[in-house]
C-alpha cells in the first residue's frame, strides 16, 4: 500500500483499522463487496488480492486434510487456519508436497525395494518418518483447540521429524546417485566396476598413450574390491586399448574436426567396425564432443553388460530394460547397423540420436553356437521438441517405471500411477 | 471398561500420534517397541487388538504375527499390520499368516482409527 495510509484505507472501504490489519496478517477472510471496494481504492485487480500465494497456500491445506480423511466441514475450514497459524499452515504445506513428492519417488523405485536391502531400510526409514510426519501434521491441524501441552509435543515431533526427513531423504537420494564416488558398497561387481570407469571419466590417458598396461589401472583403484570386478574392469580395459590403438586420439580429433561429430561419417573414414567408433565416442575426453555420449552393450540374451549413461538417457539399475532400444533392434539385424531418432519420457521429454550395432563377439568356429554382443551409441539431442519424426520410437527405461501407455513391448504394468 | 489395544511398533513418533488419536477416542493404549518380546507382552496384555509394524527390530511383524496364530487363544485376536513395504507379496504373506487387516505407510489416522473401530467391532460379533 505505497502511498496510502492503513487508516485512510480502512476509511474509504468503511471499515476499522484494526480490522483491516487482521485481513493483511490473513487473520480474516477477504471476500465479497469488501474485496472489490478494496481492489477498487488501491486501483488493483480483486483476483490479486486473493489469487496467488496465499490461494496456492490454502488449496495445499485442503489437499492435505482432505488426504487425512478429515471431515469436509473442516476442510472448508482451511483458510481460517491459515489466518490463525500462517507460519504453522505454511510448515503443514511445505511437509504436505514433501510428503507428496517422496511418495511418488517411493512408487517409482520400489521395484529395487525387493533386490536391494540397504534401499529397503534406507525407503523404511523415509517412509516411516513420513508417516509420523502426516500423523502429526493431521492432529495439528485439526480445527479446535489442543491442550497447550499436546501441542508443543507435537510440534516438537514435527521438527524433529522433518530433521529426519530431510536428512533420511538426502541419504536415499546420495545412495540412488549413480554418478558417486564409488566410496559405497556395491553389491554387483560390474556396478563396481562401471563405478570405476565412471571415477575416472571414462577416458584413461595411460591406455591413450601407452604408459599403462590394464592390469596397472585394475591394480591401483582402490574401488575395485572384488576379483569378479576387477576382471570385469580390465576385459573393459583392455577393450579400451584395443580401441585406442585401432583408432589413435590424434586421429580421431582431427576427423572428428573435419568431419563433425558423425560416428557414420569417422566409420567410413577410418574403415573401423561400427561397435570400435561406438565405443571410442563414448570414451573420448571432456570437449571433442558437443555432448557426452552414452553406451550400452548387451549379450544375446539381452543382458547389460556395459552402461555409460548420458545427457538423461534413463537406464535401470536392475533388471531387463526397455526391449524398445535401438541396440535390440540390431540384435535381431547382425551385422547391419542400425540408426534411429529416439525420445525417452522423463520429468521432461529427452532427444537422443541412436546408432546401434550387433556381431558375433568371438571368430566364427565350425558348428559352434555364435555369441553376439549388441552395441549402442547414445547420442543427446539438445533443446526443445520441435519436431516431428515419423521414424523417431518412444522408449523407456524398463517396464516397472515406465510411463507409456499401450505400450506392445510391455512386460509387466507400471508401478507408476501417472506420468511424471 | 475401555477397549485395549497394543501397539507394537518402534517409531516413537508414530506411538505418540496414534496413542493420541485412540485415546481421544476412548481407547485404553499400550505400546511395546521391541520385536523379540513382542508375543509374551500380547499374551500377557491380552488385548482386543494388536497394531503390528512390519520391520521391528528384534523380529519381523510377519513372525510375530505367525506365533501368535500358533498359540489357540491368540488365534482369534484382530491383528491390523502395518508396513511400509506396500507390495503384494508382503500383504499376500500376511494374509497367508492370518493377518485381520494390512495397512501401507503412510496411512492417515482417520484410516488407522476406523479399521480399529471395525475389526473390534467384527470381533465382538457372536
Amino acid at each position: 500500500m505505497v502511498g496510502l495510509r492503513q487508516a485512510d484505507l480502512a476509511r474509504e472501504v468503511g471499515i476499522s483499522a484494526s480490522y483491516l490489519n487482521l485481513i493483511e496478517h490473513n487473520r480474516r477472510r477477504i471476500g465479497g463487496k469488501l474485496l472489490v471496494d478494496i481492489a477498487g481504492v488501491l486501483g488493483v485487480e480483486p483476483s490479486l488480492l486473493t489469487e496467488g500465494a496465499e490461494a496456492a497456500l490454502i488449496a495445499t491445506l485442503r489437499e492435505a486434510a482432505a488426504d487425512a480423511g478429515a471431515a469436509s466441514s473442516d476442510t472448508d475450514r482451511a483458510d481460517e487456519f491459515a489466518g490463525r497459524f500462517p507460519g504453522w499452515a505454511e510448515v503443514l504445506a511445505r511437509l504436505h508436497r514433501r510428503i507428496a513428492s517422496l511418495e511418488r519417488t517411493v512408487e517409482t523405485l520400489s521395484d529395487r525395494l525387493t533386490h536391494d536391502p540397504h534401499l529397503a531400510a534406507s525407503l523404511h526409514e523415509v517412509l516411516s518418518t513420513a508417516t509420523a510426519i502426516r500423523s502429526t501434521a493431521s492432529i495439528l491441524a485439526e480445527p479446535g483447540e489442543l491442550e497447550a501441552v499436546w501441542r508443543e509435543r507435537f510440534h516438537r515431533n514435527l521438527n524433529e521429524d522433518a530433521r529426519r526427513l530431510a536428512e533420511s531423504s538426502k541419504q536415499l537420494m546420495t545412495f540412488l546417485d549413480e554418478s558417486e564416488s564409488g566410496e559405497e558398497q556395491r553389491s554387483v561387481p560390474r556396478e563396481e566396476a562401471e563405478a570405476f570407469v565412471a571415477a575416472n571419466g571414462y577416458h584413461f590417458p595411460e591406455l591413450e598413450d601407452g604408459t599403462a598396461e590394464p592390469q596397472e589401472l585394475v591394480d591401483a583403484a582402490p574401488q575395485l574390491d572384488t576379483p569378479a570386478a576387477r576382471s570385469i574392469a580390465r576385459e573393459f580395459l583392455e577393450q579400451y586399448r584395443e580401441d585406442a590403438i585401432r583408432l589413435p586420439l590424434d586421429k580421431v580429433s582431427d576427423a572428428l574436426e573435419e568431419l563433425g561429430p558423425d560416428p557414420v561419417a569417422l566409420g567410413r573414414a577410418t574403415g573401423a567396425e561400427a561397435d570400435a567408433i561406438f565405443r571410442r565416442f563414448a570414451t573420448l575426453p571432456p570437449g571433442l564432443l558437443p555432448a557426452d555420449a552414452g553406451l550400452v552393450i548387451c549379450d544375446g540374451s539381452g543382458a547389460l553388460l556395459y552402461r555409460k549413461p548420458a545427457g538423461g538417457f534413463a537406464m535401470p539399475r536392475f533388471g531387463a530394460p526397455c526391449p524398445l532400444w535401438p541396440l535390440f533392434l540390431a540384435l535381431t539385424r547382425p551385422l547391419v547397423p542400425v540408426r534411429r531418432p529416439v525420445i525417452q519420457k522423463g520429468r521432461s521429454v529427452a532427444r537422443f540420436d541412436c546408432l546401434a550395432y550387433a556381431r558375433p563377439h568371438h571368430a566364427a568356429a565350425f558348428d559352434a553356437v555364435p555369441i553376439f554382443r549388441a552395441t549402442m551409441l547414445i547420442l543427446p539431442i539438445p533443446g526443445e521438441d520441435d519436431t516431428e519424426d515419423d521414424n523417431r520410437i518412444e522408449v523407456g527405461s524398463s517396464c516397472r517405471v515406465c510411463p507409456k501407455k499401450a505400450c506392445p513391448a510391455r512386460r509387466e504394468p507400471s508401478i507408476l500411477r501417472e506420468g511424471f | 471398561m475401555n477397549r485395549r489395544v497394543l501397539l507394537v511398533e518402534d517409531e516413537p513418533n508414530i506411538i505418540e500420534a496414534i496413542r493420541f488419536i485412540l485415546k481421544r477416542d476412548g481407547w485404553e493404549v499400550e505400546a511395546h517397541t521391541d520385536g523379540s518380546s513382542a508375543v509374551r507382552k500380547i499374551t500377557q496384555v491380552a488385548p482386543d487388538l494388536v497394531i503390528l509394524d512390519m520391520m521391528l527390530p528384534g523380529r519381523s511383524g510377519m513372525e510375530i504375527l505367525a506365533d501368535l496364530r500358533a498359540l489357540p487363544e491368540m488365534s482369534d485376536l484382530p491383528v491390523l499390520m502395518l508396513t511400509a513395504r506396500g507390495q503384494s507379496r508382503d500383504r499376500e504373506l500376511a494374509e497367508k499368516a492370518g493377518v485381520s487387516r494390512f495397512m501401507t505407510k503412510p496411512f492417515s489416522n482417520n484410516e488407522v482409527l476406523a479399521a480399529v473401530r471395525d475389526l473390534v467391532a467384527q470381533a465382538s460379533k457372536p
